[in-house]
């Protein structure tokens, strides 16, 4: 008989770039130019349509939204680490990597107006619709993982969920299978400290939350959320492992949540400026503006004749929003495979009463 | 060849997964343990551990995780081992099994089979024995099939199995091995949505799905003993329902009695008197009524013997259909 250690694990923490913009010499991934502008670029344009997204919903022409403000890095350097073939399943906060995948933007404001069609993305963008019940869909993000390794072609998943979203047992569940069968999937905890009212210290009592990975025997790894630099060498890395069948790797990106949960709520009731304030010093956006300055790839030029090119590019995406017409009969066309009789019966009453439109 | 239940449902899922490569099935115990009804039994030798897995024990990642496969283009068949399991995987039925085609206008569509053994009379303990099918009747968008019959059940799974919407297959527990009827090798299909006459006759219509089945043909039986002449419509898909043949069913006979052992409020008899009302009442000669299970919990095995409808209770029913002028 004796008493014995049978395991014992650890966390790391990659931040590559700090505060300032100033990148760690040995940990600095060797980036082409393009990419870190692509970066960038993504960012910004994640910013002003968020910013727009917000302004649409304040003036009623568009329903309730959830802001990205401050976590643009994230969604952002992870979504540019997937390969073309790789394909990626966010929550409703990490949308702008539904653009890096060449998802029109379109859709998205289409989805925030209550336009089904924005969820139907193009092909060849290996984009999953998100999920609002919160953490429901990462058993999703298992199976399509399985049916990759399945498929046999490399090929990697994306996945992402809240800090509010570990509490969840499909969270644990989804880990769990992922760990038995190996499957390539890196999920990452988008860790912005607060789940609507609830901050991250009720959330869990554990001390970081990518450790819930060793549990499941998931490699693991906490990062700096609002460094994309951390971000996307986390993933890369993990995306290689997922494709060369090394099996699942769990993220811990730690950002914060800037603004509002969704367009409905008000966070001054349970948090303080101060912590919003102190949060404004770690910005992404500011960070990397400063690390392309010293690289020499950032002028103030370049950025405005960008913003020039992304309000455009909103401007157009918001026209072709206001300017898409439903059609109520969809809502029976898409329940299942065939319109059934009762539907058809259904359908043709709400024809008899609204086929002149409702106003 | 005569089978049960269960050697029906095996050996459709045997041909199955020889037809089609894209076809895995998943669950709890399923693999080497061929499934604790033996439904899987050898086709885990048979096919291996790629299509026959044993997952952890998870009702809700089982399910949530086909959903990815069937998003994916593989045809995942999900088991629960009870009924009273499936709740905990209720959530990614109702949210996303339910809704992805709606959800994506069709971009993704979920082709997998959750198969769960329902209904009680087996003995077993709480939550083995629950009549569940409202609950996924109630969901647009999922197609619920009850088998009543091994030769129904065979027929059935193999147009599940190619069914382009996600299908919930109730496997009624208390027929697996109840009694072996004649069932072809060949492959052969069964049309979802078509109910069948079971039975044809001109006094009355019975109608009842699954588990409940055999024992209204043997109510019918004895009832046509006694002068009365039933017609016994079996919906075999509750959801999308063949309103049409119960409609033409009841015009015929005037009279209508609905079977099931799910409790009463809002059993799925509710949905079909009301549809009988809807379209058959000015052929209506008597109100109908419904024989099921009472709206209470459904008693430990030692009571569950009072708790579902029996040949008693379904005759009386009937004879006091019958006796209304």
């Amino acid at each position: 008989m004796a008493r014995r250690r049978v395991y014992e694990g650890s966390v790391d923490y990659l931040q590559i770039l700090n505060e300032k913009g100033v990148a760690d010499k040995k940990l600095e991934p060797k980036l082409s130019p393009g990419i870190l502008k692509t970066m960038f670029e993504l960012m910004l344009l994640t910013r002003a349509y968020d910013d727009k997204s917000v302004k649409l919903q304040r003036q009623g022409r568009m329903g309730t939204y959830a802001p990205i403000l401050g976590q643009e890095a994230v969604g952002a350097a992870a979504a540019l680490a997937l390969g073309k073939d790789d394909w990626v399943l966010p929550t409703y906060r990490e949308t702008q990597a539904y653009i890096a995948r060449g998802v029109p933007l379109e859709k998205l404001f289409m989805y925030w107006k209550g336009i089904e069609e924005g969820m139907n993305f193009p092909e060849g963008t290996n984009s999953f619709p998100f999920a609002i019940p919160i953490g429901t869909h990462l058993p999703h993000a298992v199976g399509i993982a399985f049916a990759l390794k399945r498929a046999g072609r490399k090929q990697a998943m994306l996945t992402f969920v809240g800090d509010g979203g570990t509490s969840q047992g499909d969270f644990h569940e989804s880990l769990n299978f992922a760990g038995v069968w190996q499957v390539p999937l890196v999920v990452v905890i988008v860790n912005n400290h607060w789940a609507i009212s609830v901050p991250r210290s009720e959330q869990s009592a554990s001390a970081t939350l990518a450790q819930k990975g060793l549990g499941y025997g998931i490699p693991c790894i906490q990062v700096d959320g609002n460094d994309a630099l951390a971000v996307y060498k986390a993933v890369s890395d993990a995306l290689i492992n997922a494709r060369s069948g090394k099996g699942p790797t769990l993220i811990e990106a730690v950002t914060y949540r800037m603004s509002m949960h969704t367009t409905a709520d008000d966070p001054t009731k349970y948090r303080s400026d101060k912590e919003v304030n102190e949060w404004k010093k770690r910005d992404p956006i500011e960070r990397f503006r400063k690390y392309l300055q010293k690289k020499k790839l950032w002028t103030k030029n370049y950025e405005a004749r960008a913003m020039e090119r992304f309000s455009k590019q909103i401007d157009e995406a918001v026209a072709k929003m206001e300017a898409y017409k439903g059609d109520p009969h969809d809502m029976f066309k898409y329940v299942w495979s065939e319109i059934t009789d009762n539907l058809k019966e259904q359908m043709a009453e709400m024809e008899k009463f609204y086929g002149a439109g409702k106003p | 060849m005569k089978l049960t239940m269960a050697q029906a449902i095996n050996a459709c899922l045997d041909q199955e997964l020889a037809r089609d490569r894209k076809i895995i099935l998943l669950g709890e115990d399923v693999g080497v343990d061929g499934g604790v009804f033996r439904v899987t039994e050898g086709l885990y030798a048979k096919y291996g551990k790629e299509r026959v897995m044993d997952t952890p024990l998870a009702e809700s990642a089982i399910v949530g995780t086909s959903i990815g496969m069937a998003a994916m283009g593989l045809r995942p068949v999900p088991e629960i081992q009870f009924d009273g399991f499936s709740f905990m995987a209720y959530h990614q039925v109702l949210c996303h099994m339910a809704r992805m085609r709606n959800r994506t206008r069709g971009r993704f569509t979920l082709p997998l089979v959750l198969r769960i053994p329902y209904g009680g009379g087996i003995k077993a303990l709480e939550h083995h024995g629950e009549g569940i099918e409202s609950l996924y009747i109630h969901l647009p968008g999922i197609v619920v099939v009850a088998p009543s019959t091994p030769y129904e059940a065979k027929g059935l799974l193999a147009s599940a199995l190619e069914s382009k919407d996600p299908v919930v297959f109730l496997e009624p527990k208390k027929l697996y091995r109840a009694y072996k009827e004649e069932v072809p090798e060949e492959r052969y299909t069964i049309p979802l949505g078509k109910a069948r006459i079971a039975k044809e006759g001109k006094d009355i219509s019975m109608i009842t799905y699954g588990a409940q089945t055999p024992m209204v043909m043997e109510a019918a039986a004895e009832l046509e003993q006694e002068g009365i002449n039933p017609e016994v419509v079996d919906l075999r898909t509750l959801n999308p329902c063949d309103w049409d043949t119960v409609t033409e069913s009841v015009r015929k006979t005037g009279r209508a009695v609905v079977v099931h052992e799910a409790v009463k409020t809002l059993g799925f008899a509710s949905e079909i008197i009301a549809r009988i009302n809807e379209k058959a009442f000015y052929h209506l000669q008597a109100a109908p009524k419904r024989v099921t299970g009472w709206d209470t919990i459904i008693p430990l095995l030692a009571g569950e013997d009072y708790f579902f409808p029996d040949k008693s209770r379904v005759k009386a029913a009937v004879k006091e259909t019958m006796a209304e002028k």
